[in-house]
């Protein structure tokens, strides 16, 4: 009956491949044809613009409270570019850039911050789900889908995406229960931005990664700088070939930085300091990924200045077709069951009536005179 | 756990069963068999379903049936239940949760609030959860603490959701079917102390029965009595003693679904007696009663002869189980609150 220690199975692995500066290690570079990273460069630009864009139409009243993502563009970015088309993306809802990639239209953006369900419908062959408020109630969706997948056994498989916030709720814990019991393809990936709106990832969790959570389940864990698009890529292809090859799935925490507010309704300066976000500026993802492509020669003053030129004009587009568009109160009675019931039918006819029809005469009462 | 003599799986161990009287639990178990034999996309997920067949026995012999890919034990996890069946609807399958007891249904509430019953209009009908959720449901079977309630005003105050309470065999069968079949979610209470009370009979075709519509389960001109699940037999109970002892005819009648609910029933029966009483074990205060009575209020006020009397549980937590019966109504309390309403 001795005491000794059980030699777990499981590590955790720290990779990057672009440094801090955007210098790049060559033996971990990853094969991405150039046609390739012109589009993810353009992506990863739209992203923030579109990004400063809706702070600005947030500011003018034009959209709802808006969270944005600026300096996380990679991670959702570098997921997205190594997932097939037919495969399943649930996100949290800090992941604009993986959307754009996937396919949806830049308005589909704005109705969801502009406070319309047109914003929570994906493109008819987009296989995402929209953005998830419940904080990683989603997690759990992810696996039921990506159980799914495995079920119809057609070669599919499912990414998600949550916060250093999200670890701390037990939807998170009992999703990956689930998908390591079941060996569901599923790659579950941590954006650890530091910050759960107010609260530092320390005092989230007593744990010295959360890649490590990986373990309690049966499985490796793998910290990735999330910053860094090339290490989110090489990341992700590997867990996206286990997850196809029916090795189960995959838990990634990509270690990145929200650079903005948690939303417009929020003032960081309250609870953070400008010393600690400085040093994430120059560590940004559009920095490294912009020097890596200058590098190569795939990128040059000249070549960004007409890129931005194009996506200045696209989103303009984008925000006019959004601002045009006209939204339907009678539809909040269309959805809630396949056949509206009859009382359904009446409500909607009492709004009809609300709406449309004119108010009764008023009939004063006669004074009484004493 | 099964009933003397009567094994559960009998009638599903011949492919054309030979049906005729059945308890609650079998009729169920044959609507599942029955349903997931058509299906294959139809799966049963929940704690102890598979090779333990369920602790009440309603999934027996299914997983030895249909296999552990399509009767699946999960882990101890009710969020995940429903959370995962969320994500397999997606996929296109028909997943139906059983929750072990109605009173462990809440750690699984914000996946049902938060996203079963908001998917179809979250994405204007993109994605659809059509799962059924059953649950033991209801006191009355002297349990432990959190095996007793009775939370269908809970679930029926949500949009979204149809919330289903059988009050026999025969109606389980049909209407468990009605809810597989339904593109929308449905919550399927299963009155525990109707489990296997008493024995019906079960015809051999599956029917189905339409969720919102309630029926009359007793004809009457005097006095209309309206419940649903196991209080149902206390008020036909009550309806028999105030016949033979009172000389009141009373009408029950049986809702069986709770969202929506059957107003046209109710108003019509409403109108032909003008006295009203509403019989439920749930708390009174915004119970199923008090959205039945406002339903009269609006729609037949000027029939009304009397006012309209709640018997249901107390506002209290259901007691445990040595004095849980003062708590749940019975024919006696019917009876009471009848024959003063008939007497006002």
């Amino acid at each position: 009956m001795p005491r000794e220690t059980i030699d777990l199975p499981c590590r955790v692995e720290w990779l990057s491949v672009l440094d801090a500066e955007g210098n790049l290690d060559r033996e971990l570079e990853p094969d991405i044809p150039d046609a390739d990273l012109k589009k993810l460069y353009r992506y990863m630009l739209l992203a923030r613009m579109f990004d400063e864009r809706c702070l600005l139409l947030q500011r003018q009243g034009r959209i709802g409270t808006f969270a944005p993502c600026r300096g996380q563009e990679a991670t959702p970015l570098g997921v997205a570019y190594v997932l097939e088309p037919e495969d399943w993306f649930v996100p949290s809802y800090r992941e604009v850039p993986a959307h754009l990639y996937r396919g949806w239209p830049l308005e589909k953006i704005l109705f969801w911050w502009g406070g319309s369900e047109q914003g929570a419908s994906p493109p008819e062959d987009v296989n995402d789900l929209p953005p998830c408020v419940p904080i990683a109630s989603q997690c759990q969706h992810a696996t039921g889908v990506a159980w799914g997948c495995k079920l119809r056994n057609d070669n599919t498989i499912c990414a998600c995406f949550v916060g250093d916030g999200g670890t701390s709720q037990g939807d998170f814990h009992e999703a990956m229960n689930f998908a390591t019991v079941y060996q569901v393809p599923l790659v579950m990936v941590i954006q650890n931005n530091h910050w759960a709106i107010s609260l530092p990832r320390h005092k989230q969790t007593a744990s010295q990664t959360l890649a490590q959570k990986a373990l309690a389940y049966g499985i490796d864990g793998l910290q990735v700088d999330g910053n860094d698009i090339l290490a989110v890529i090489v990341a992700m292809r590997q867990a996206a070939e286990k997850a196809r090859t029916g090795g189960g799935p995959s838990l990634i925490e990509a270690i990145t930085y929200r650079l903005a507010m948690h939303t417009t309704a929020d003032d960081p300066r309250k609870y953070r300091s400008e010393e600690e976000v400085k040093p994430w500026e120059a560590r940004e993802p559009l920095v490294r990924f912009r020097k890596y492509m200058i590098d190569k020669g795939l990128l040059d003053d000249e070549a960004e200045a007409a890129l931005r030129a194009e996506i200045d004009a696209e989103i303009d587009a984008a925000i006019e077709r959004y601002e045009n568009t006209r939204h339907d109160p009678f539809d909040m009675f269309k959805y809630m069951y396949a056949e509206p019931t009859p009382d359904l039918q009446r409500q909607a006819e009492e709004l009809r009536i609300a709406l449309e029809q004119p108010m009764p005469k008023p009939q004063r009462r006669e004074k009484e005179v004493v | 756990m099964s009933v003397a003599g009567i094994e559960p799986r009998s009638a599903m161990s011949s492919p054309e069963p030979t049906v005729s009287q059945m308890t609650m639990v079998q009729a169920l178990n044959l609507a599942l068999a029955e349903a997931m034999r058509e299906d294959p996309d139809i799966l049963v997920m929940g704690e102890d379903v598979g090779v333990d067949g369920g602790v009440f026995r309603v999934t027996d012999g299914l997983y030895q049936e249909f296999g552990e890919q399509r009767v699946i034990d999960t882990p101890l996890a009710e969020a995940a239940i429903v959370g995962t069946a969320i994500g397999l609807c997606f996929r296109g399958f028909r997943p139906i949760c059983e929750m072990q007891f109605d009173g462990f249904s809440f750690p699984a509430f914000h996946h049902i609030e938060g996203h079963v019953r908001r998917f179809r209009n979250r994405t204007r009908g993109r994605y659809t959860c059509p799962l059924v959720i059953r649950m033991p449901y209801g006191g009355g079977i002297r349990a432990i603490e959190h095996h007793s309630e009775a939370p269908e005003a809970t679930y029926a105050h949500l949009a979204g959701l149809k919330v289903v309470i059988a009050s026999g065999p025969r109606n389980a069968r049909a209407l468990l079917r009605e809810a597989i079949l339904s593109p929308d979610p449905v919550i399927f209470f299963e009155p525990k102390a109707l489990y296997r009370a008493f024995r019906e009979e079960v015809p051999t075709q599956p029917e189905t029965m339409p969720i919102g519509k309630g029926v009359v389960a007793r004809s009457g001109g005097d006095l209309t009595i309206i419940s649903y699940g196991a209080t149902l037999r206390a008020a036909l109970e009550a309806a028999e003693e105030l016949y033979d002892e009172y000389g009141i005819d009373a009408e029950v009648l049986d809702l069986l679904s709770v969202a929506p609910l059957d107003v046209e029933l109710i108003n019509a029966s409403v109108r032909k007696t003008g006295r009203v009483l509403v019989a439920h074990e749930a708390p009174r205060h915004c119970g199923v009663g008090a959205e039945v009575i406002a339903r009269i209020v609006e729609e037949s006020l000027l029939y009304l002869e009397a006012p309209i009397r709640r018997v249901t549980g107390f506002d209290t937590i259901i007691p445990y189980f040595v004095t849980e019966k003062a708590y749940l109504p019975d024919a006696a309390r019917i009876v009471r609150a009848a024959v003063e309403t008939v007497g006002f």
